[in-house]
Parts: C-alpha cells; structure tokens; sequence
C-alpha cells in the first residue's frame, strides 16, 4: 500500500527543492547499486545556518555552517550495518559517496552477525513536508536585536535557516519534510548571576513580537535590581513556570519514556508500573502534532499523531523504536532509536496565568530550573537549581529576587500529593538545542504550583 | 581532502585568515545482552574558515572542500566578519595570528588494532560472562575507535597537521528485584577513552572485567543505602574526575569568566581579580593543564587556533594562577591562559575547552587514605551531577560507595550522593594519593556553547580524601 500526505506546506525555498532532488538522485543511485538479496534506507538530516552568539550587548561571534548528513544501511536477510556520512552539497560527488559507502557496508555484512531484533517497514508510505517562510537576512535581525537591547547587558544566540529531514528505502519510500525557523535566545543580565532569560522562536519573523518580549524582559529586569534573597534550606511553596518545567522535561528525556527502559526497569518512572502515580490532573503525550517534528523516523516507520503516555496521573504508554518492539514483543510506535519525546506536550489545568502570583501567595516564583539530573531515579528524586530570574513572593506581590537554591525531590511529590494546580495554557517551546545540528524538537507545558517543594543548599 | 601539500590559490581581501579542515571515521561495536548490536561506521569530513576583516570575525563551515567550495567558504566568512564588524565584541585587529607549524600523532596511531571480528569476540565473551543472574535485566558492553586528522592553515603561514586515534569502552549491568534497579558500570560511561591502540584496554583490565561489573550491580542490590551525615569521603578517580571537571575545569574557562556563556552553561564564581592570589583550595592541591601527557584523550600539540598546547600549573599548592582560555580570551582578559580554544568538528567555531585537566599526585598510598578516615565512605564512579551555573553549589552522585569505619572499609552501600559548594570543597581536600592511585580517564561528552558542541576532554586524578562533607543516600520518603 501507498499512503501519500502533502503537509500544508508554503512555496518550497529554492535552496530546499535542490536538496531533495539531490537526495532523489542519491536514493536512486543507492538502488540501482544494490545486489540481489539486498535492501538499502537512507536517512538525511541537513541545514544551511546562520549562528550569531551576542555578549554584552554586541556580536561574539557570527558565522554560517552548511551540512548534510547521510545515513546508509544495507541490509542482507538478517545482517545490516550503517554507515553515516557527510555530504558535500554537490550532488555527483554526493551519489558517489553513498554508493561508495555501500559497497564498503557490502564487505562488513559477512563479518557481522543476524540481528534477531531488525524490524523494517512492511507498507510504503510517503509523506512531504514544507513549513515556515522566507526570513528577513540575519544581519538586519541582529541589528534590530540590539537595537530593541537599549544597552542593556544583552547575552544570547540567534539562529536561522532551513532544517530538513529525508528518508528513502529501496522499496521505494520518500519521506521528506523541512522546516525554515529561528530561534533567538536571550538572557538580559543585571549583575553576576541575576538575569532575566526569555526566548523568540518561530517560523516567520515579527519584529513587533520581539519588541514585546524584550520590553517584558526588561521590566522583569528592573525587579533584579532589587535586594537579593537568600533562603535556608527547607521546604517552601513554589511557581515552577513553563520555562522551568521545561528542565525537567528535558530531564525526563533520556531514557524516562523509553520503551526499552521501562521494560529493563531503568526508566525513572519505572515505579509507575508498580503503583506509583502523578496526580489525576497530570496528562503527558508525544504530540507531533504541537511541534516540528518529522512524522516519519529514521528507519522509515512514520509516526502517530499522538501517543499517549500518562493519562490521570498513570502510565499510559511509552516510545517504542522498532528495534525494542522486536526485543520486547511490544508496538512500534514511531519512536527513534533512542526514544525520546521529540514533541512532549503536557496538558494545561484551570490556573489562569495572570493569577498566578495571588495563588502563589507566599513562595517562590521560580522563572528557570538548571542542571537537573537524578539523586535517587528510583524514585525519581530529582536535584538542580534555580536559575535566572527566580523571585520570592510574598503575599500575592514579588519581594525580592532569591540567590540561587538546590533542590531535591521526588516528582512524585512534586506533580502528585504536593500539586496545587496546573496554569490553564500550555506553553509551546522549540528547542535551540543545537549540538551537532539544530533540533526540531520541542515541548509543550504548563506550569505547576506546588504546595511544598524541598530545597536543601 | 587537502590534509598534505599546498592548498589551491586562496586570494582573499581581508586582514588574516584561517582554514581548519577535519577528518573523523569511527566504527562503533556493541553486543547487548548478547546480541551484536548492527555496525555503525560514521565518517565526517569538512572545513571551518575563520576570516578577519575590518575589525569583525566571521566563521563559514562546509563539507565542500573543493577550491571552490574553500573559496566560497572563505568570503562566505569575510561577509560575515564584515557585517558584524560595527557591532563586534572584540576588534579582530588587535588578535594574534599564528604562523605555527608542526606535526602531532597519538602514540601508537600506527600500530595494528584488533579486527572487527576480534573487536566483537571480545565484547562477546565480556557479554556472556555479565550474564550470571536473572536480576541482571540489561547489560551491555562497547568499543569505539576513532581516527581523525585535523589540518590548521592560515594566511600568516600556520600549518599544523596532527593525526589522533582514539579507542573509547564501556561496560554496564542493570540489577533489578523486588522494585530496585541498581546500575554498574567499568569506571563509568564511557570514561575509558584514550589515545593509543590495543594497550589501552589492557590498562583497564577490560577482558575480563564484565563479571566483576555485573557481581557489584547485584550485590547493590542487596546493600543498604548510604548513611548521612557529615563525614569524610574517600573519592575514588572515576568520581574525582567529575568533580575536577565540573568545579574546577569549568569555573576557570575564561570564556565563562567573560560572560559569552552566560545564556546557556552559564557564568563563574571565579572572577578576573582572584587570578594570583585566589586560595581555590589546600596546600594539597595542584591542578595541570597539560596536552602532552601519553595517551590521555586530549593531548595535542597545538590547539584549533594554533596555539601551540604546553603544561602549565593553573592552581599550585591550592593558589590559583591561569584560567583555561585560549589566545583570544587571554587578548580579551588580559589574563593568563593555556593552549585550550577547542571546536567538536569542521562545523563548531573554536571556544575554551577544557582539555588534559589533571589533579597532580600526592604521596599517600590507598591503604593510608583509608587509614585516615575514621568514619566515612568510600565513592566510586560518578552517576549523578548537577551544578549551579556559576559552578558553586554541588551535588554529585556515585555508582557504589563502601562505609569506612575507623580506617578500615567495611560494608558497600548504594545511591551514594554527597553536595558541597566548590569554594570551600576544595579547601577540605586532606590527603592525596600517590601514583599507585592514580588514573588516567576523561569524558567524549562535555558540553558548552552556542551553537552547541561536545568534546573531548581527559582527566588524570589519583584517590582523595575530603574533610567534613555532606552526605546522604536514596529516597526515604
């Protein structure tokens, strides 16, 4: 069978339609050098990217990388191997090293072993995807940037271009999808660690959306100015934002909602299968739908709108790759090989936003989480620290900015017996990660107040 | 790929540039529950430009390294040091050029390694021996060997060609019963990373070591958790190094120092003033930058601005005198540095990186830091850390501690986890161990910058003893 999906998509950027005819000519190539018995799939990820880091107000540092990565597999009954690469842009060259790399995993296969756990498409289904628009020439950005900084202390990253994503296999499947995003983020400082952090993310430009995030940013600013805090140790009521929770989501990432890790019990929500739970009101999903995501994977499987994960407060699924659905007789659902979220996205609650320092009342409004890793993942028991603009309330109204504390506890506690309420909308966040590459991921969270949580340096 | 000979005519109008081109294959082998996992090869190749204009810097990275694609790189790069030039951080002008040239290899680099068959019969044999229980639910056991050449030219005359192999292993069982999953690994993930060839997994003893990884997850299974309290703690070297890297390497990058980091790995306690007089710890402690230690994962020879990469005391008997910043951080500062100014790939600009950071050995045998405790724990091999982002307030975790009980080890304990704030931890440092107890380990992992980039960094630490710290275990609740 042959399902075929055109994304709502806009006029295809020139430099984009290039790259998939070039990734066309690749994946024809790749099957006309297979041999009898053989199947091949290829998995591009490539961006052409403006990077401008700023400090203090003026550019560090300011370049542009351009680079494709292609992953071939060959594959022989139950034997496979992959070999990943990087492309050139041209296109002749381009073929020639991907079937060059093929010939090289054709002498590999013999000395490999069958793998019990392969796991291929059994349907062709082919998708494309175009989103976002032409954006205004990064120097001008930049320009504009600084000039809505009004000379403060202004520290952060912009990144801009086109982002895309290909799959084919030798039955003949194509898949593509690409995104043209930026994505500024940006901390203005007061002094020392006290900063106000803010991102702009998108995929069309708005000049007038970035003057009111800064202007927000620097009247959260000038509450940094204040007397600064320094709470001992204890348990204190507290205002994780969006922002904040989204540390703990990125936490949650590695290995938390992975298929194979519940079923290895190496999961930090392990205990959810054995009776554990959040609140009723916590509802998690991969929702592919929020995001920008690819809605195929690399081994071509594509991917359900949503999956569910946590339903009232229990475990409702997981992330499942291929490869695990194989090992543990499980469903595949679309997951990569690492299974982790690439869209999560939290349900919202009854909190309204803008009552949110009154439900707070006495506590800690905290802007921004740091550095979260696990005390005890059997429990769950989290630690980190507060970061940014993290403010000490004090009957409905900010007092004071607070020193940076540490916390440590279960998020058992802290979304289950300790959780107040959920804000009312969630917050969508797109990643600017960009380690190696830049990321199409993303979260989508409320905040959560909860009645105590334990802070202990 | 232009790694040997003259590079194609390169005319360029601007004030000095430079080309970094790299070169990176891998091949990856696993067996997971005894299963080979399928063959991963990577192979990496491109070209960073750096170019100096009219005062601005700007960077163009691409895998076309034909002359065109050189030459579009290069004013793709002048485009942007001219855009930005009215608006630049540092004036390009008053930078230093270097003109270096020279050859680097890691040891060994042309010594045969192991086949792929070999490479998967020994993590073969090491999966099968890790398999001794039913509580053992997962285990895994991997190789990673990696060639790269990197080539640094520039229009000053620079040409530095350095050629690396690294082999990186790893080793983990998870035990699981009764609603308790505990994780052991051979000196934590990854942290075995060298240059060299085969002789580096018999450093480790990794033939052989998979049953021992997989009796000491069982037997945290069944151990108590760790007591709390203030108390001494004996850091074994697969935790000192986390503790180096985090609150000492990271503190002391001067790019931190200068605020470029402040929006994503964030600032320093450490500030331009403490440089010379600081007391960052005790007498004890002495700490190395130091790119030519064999076989250690971040030796060179020069840097990837070609600065050419010397040992150097960044803090001596507990007094703090260099940072970890490269030529342009030390122009910028006016502080004093080392040869670290570091990028992941072809496609990173260069930023401060740790590199080789070492705690130099002291004279005490291990028997004698046990001895010198009388009541605390021993740790081994990080599993948690978490750090706030000046790097002060810490809290790091550990695979497998054992209580120490009047200079003598007693019993092992599990979810071991002790915090401190690095401006005092240091000071507490009491004893430090001789070679005997030293080792040299590292991270492929360390994180930092925008756009982001993970790189490779070594560290060499023997055993210490620490005063006082705060203690404590799992959750009770």
């Amino acid at each position: 069978m042959r399902n075929v999906d055109k994304g709502s998509g806009v006029a295809v950027d020139p430099v984009r339609a290039g790259e998939q005819a070039a990734f066309e000519a690749i994946a024809d190539a790749l099957r006309r050098a297979l041999s009898e018995g053989e199947r091949y799939t290829a998995w591009l990820e490539g961006e052409a990217s403006d990077f401008v880091r700023i400090n203090r107000g003026k550019v560090r540092q300011a370049g542009h990388v351009e680079q494709r990565s292609l992953c071939v597999r060959l594959i022989r009954g139950a034997r496979h191997a992959e070999h990943m690469l990087a492309l050139t842009g041209d296109t002749s060259d381009d073929v020639q090293a991907a079937v060059s790399a093929l010939a090289g995993l054709r002498t590999a296969l013999p000395e490999l072993a069958d793998d019990p756990y392969l796991m291929l498409p059994d349907a062709v289904s082919d998708s494309s995807e175009e989103h976002g628009a032409a954006l205004p020439a990064s120097e001008l950005v930049i320009e504009r940037v600084l000039d809505a900084a009004r000379g403060a202390d202004l520290v952060g990253f912009y990144a801009s271009g086109p982002v895309w994503r290909a799959f084919a296999n030798s039955e003949g499947q194509r898949n593509w999808h690409a995104v043209s995003s930026f994505n500024f983020d940006w901390s203005l400082y007061h002094r020392a660690d006290k900063a106000v952090k803010s991102m702009f993310a998108g995929l069309a430009w708005s000049d007038e959306a970035l003057r009111a995030r800064m202007d927000a940013a620097h009247e959260r600013l000038a509450l940094l100015s204040r007397e600064p805090r320094s709470l001992e140790p204890g348990r204190y009521r507290a205002w994780i934002a969006p922002s904040a929770m989204e540390e703990v989501a990125s936490l949650l990432r590695y290995g938390a909602f992975s298929g194979r890790a519940l079923a290895t019990k190496q999961s930090a929500l392990s205990r959810l299968e054995a009776g554990e739970s959040f609140d009723r009101r916590v509802t998690i999903s991969e929702d592919f739908a929020s995001g920008v995501a690819p809605r195929f994977q690399s081994d071509g499987f594509t991917r359900p709108a949503r999956v569910p994960l946590i339903r009232e407060g229990a475990l409702a699924g997981s992330l499942v790759s291929p490869r695990t659905a194989r090992e543990f007789g499980l469903a595949a659902n679309g997951a990569n090989p690492w299974e982790a979220p690439e869209a999560l996205a939290m349900e919202g609650g009854t909190l309204d936003e803008a009552d949110v320092p009154g439900a707070l009342d006495r506590g800690l409004l905290i802007g921004n989480l740091w550095y979260l890793n696990y005390s005890d993942r059997n429990a769950c028991r989290l630690t980190g620290m507060t970061r940014f603009a993290t403010f000490w309330v004090e009957g409905g109204r900010i007092v004071a900015p607070v020193n940076v504390l540490r916390f440590d506890d279960s998020l058992y506690r802290m979304l289950g017996t300790n959780l107040v309420a959920l804000s009312k909308t969630p917050e969508l966040m797109l990643s600017p990660e960009s380690y190696g590459s830049r990321r199409l991921t993303s979260v989508k969270l409320p905040g959560a107040l909860v009645s105590e949580m334990a802070f202990t340096l | 790929m232009p790694f040997e000979g003259p590079l194609p005519p390169l005319d360029l109008a601007a004030d000095f540039w430079s080309l970094r081109f790299v070169d990176e294959t891998a091949e990856h082998y696993v067996v997971r529950k005894n299963v080979a996992q399928p063959l991963v090869v990577t192979s990496n190749r491109g070209v960073m430009a750096t170019v100096y204009a009219d005062g601005g810097l700007g960077y163009a990275a691409t895998s076309d390294t034909s002359p065109a694609g050189l030459r579009a790189a290069l004013e793709r790069a002048r485009d942007w040091a001219r855009a930005t030039a009215a608006h630049g951080l540092v004036d390009s002008r008053t930078l230093p050029r270097s003109a270096e040239t020279g050859r680097y290899a890691s040891p060994s680099f042309d010594a045969p390694l192991r086949s792929r068959r070999e490479w998967y019969e020994l993590l073969a044999d090491e999966s099968c021996s890790m398999a001794v229980d039913a509580r053992i639910v997962d285990w895994e056991c991997a190789i990673e060997v990696r060639v790269a050449t990197h080539r640094w030219v520039s229009s000053a005359g620079g040409d530095v060609v350095q050629r690396f192999r690294f082999v990186m292993a790893g080793a983990s069982a998870t035990a699981h019963a009764d609603g308790e999953t505990q994780t052991r690994t051979l000196n934590g993930h990854r942290s075995i990373c060298q240059q060299g060839a085969d002789e580096i997994l018999d450093r480790f003893g990794f033939a052989g070591a998979g049953r021992r990884v997989a009796d000491e997850a069982l037997e945290l299974l069944l151990a108590p958790d760790c007591p709390s309290g203030t108390m001494d703690v004996l850091l074994a070297p697969d935790q000192m190094i986390l503790q180096i890297h985090e609150s000492i390497g990271h503190p002391l990058e001067l790019d931190r120092i200068l605020g470029d980091e402040r929006n994503f790995a964030g600032t320093s306690f450490v500030t331009p003033d403490m440089f010379g007089s600081y007391r960052y710890g005790s007498e004890l402690l002495n700490v190395t930058f130091d790119p030519g230690e064999p076989a250690e994962l971040a030796s060179y020879g020069w840097d990837d601005e070609g600065t050419p990469a010397r040992k150097a005391y960044l803090i001596r008997n507990g007094i703090l005198e260099r940072g970890l910043g490269g030529a342009v951080s030390q122009a910028r500062s006016g502080l004093p540095g080392v040869a670290n100014a570091r990028a992941d790939g072809w496609n990173r600009p260069p930023i401060d990186r740790m590199a080789n950071l070492n705690l130099e050995a002291g004279d005490a045998g291990f028997d004698a830091l046990v001895g010198a405790i009388e009541h605390g724990v021993y740790m081994e091999t990080n599993s948690s850390w978490s750090i706030d982002d000046s790097r002060n307030k810490f809290q790091f975790g550990c695979e497998r501690a054992r209580v120490i009980e009047n200079g003598e080890l007693r019993h092992v304990v599990k979810n071991p986890n002790y915090r401190g704030i690095s401006a005092d931890f240091w000071r507490s440092l009491a004893l430090v161990g001789d070679d005997s107890t030293r080792q040299v380990l590292g991270t492929p992992y360390c994180g930092k910058g925008e756009p982001s980039q993970i790189i490779r960094c070594g560290h060499a630490s023997p055993a210490c003893v620490f005063r006082n710290v705060d203690v404590f275990g799992g959750d009770r609740a």
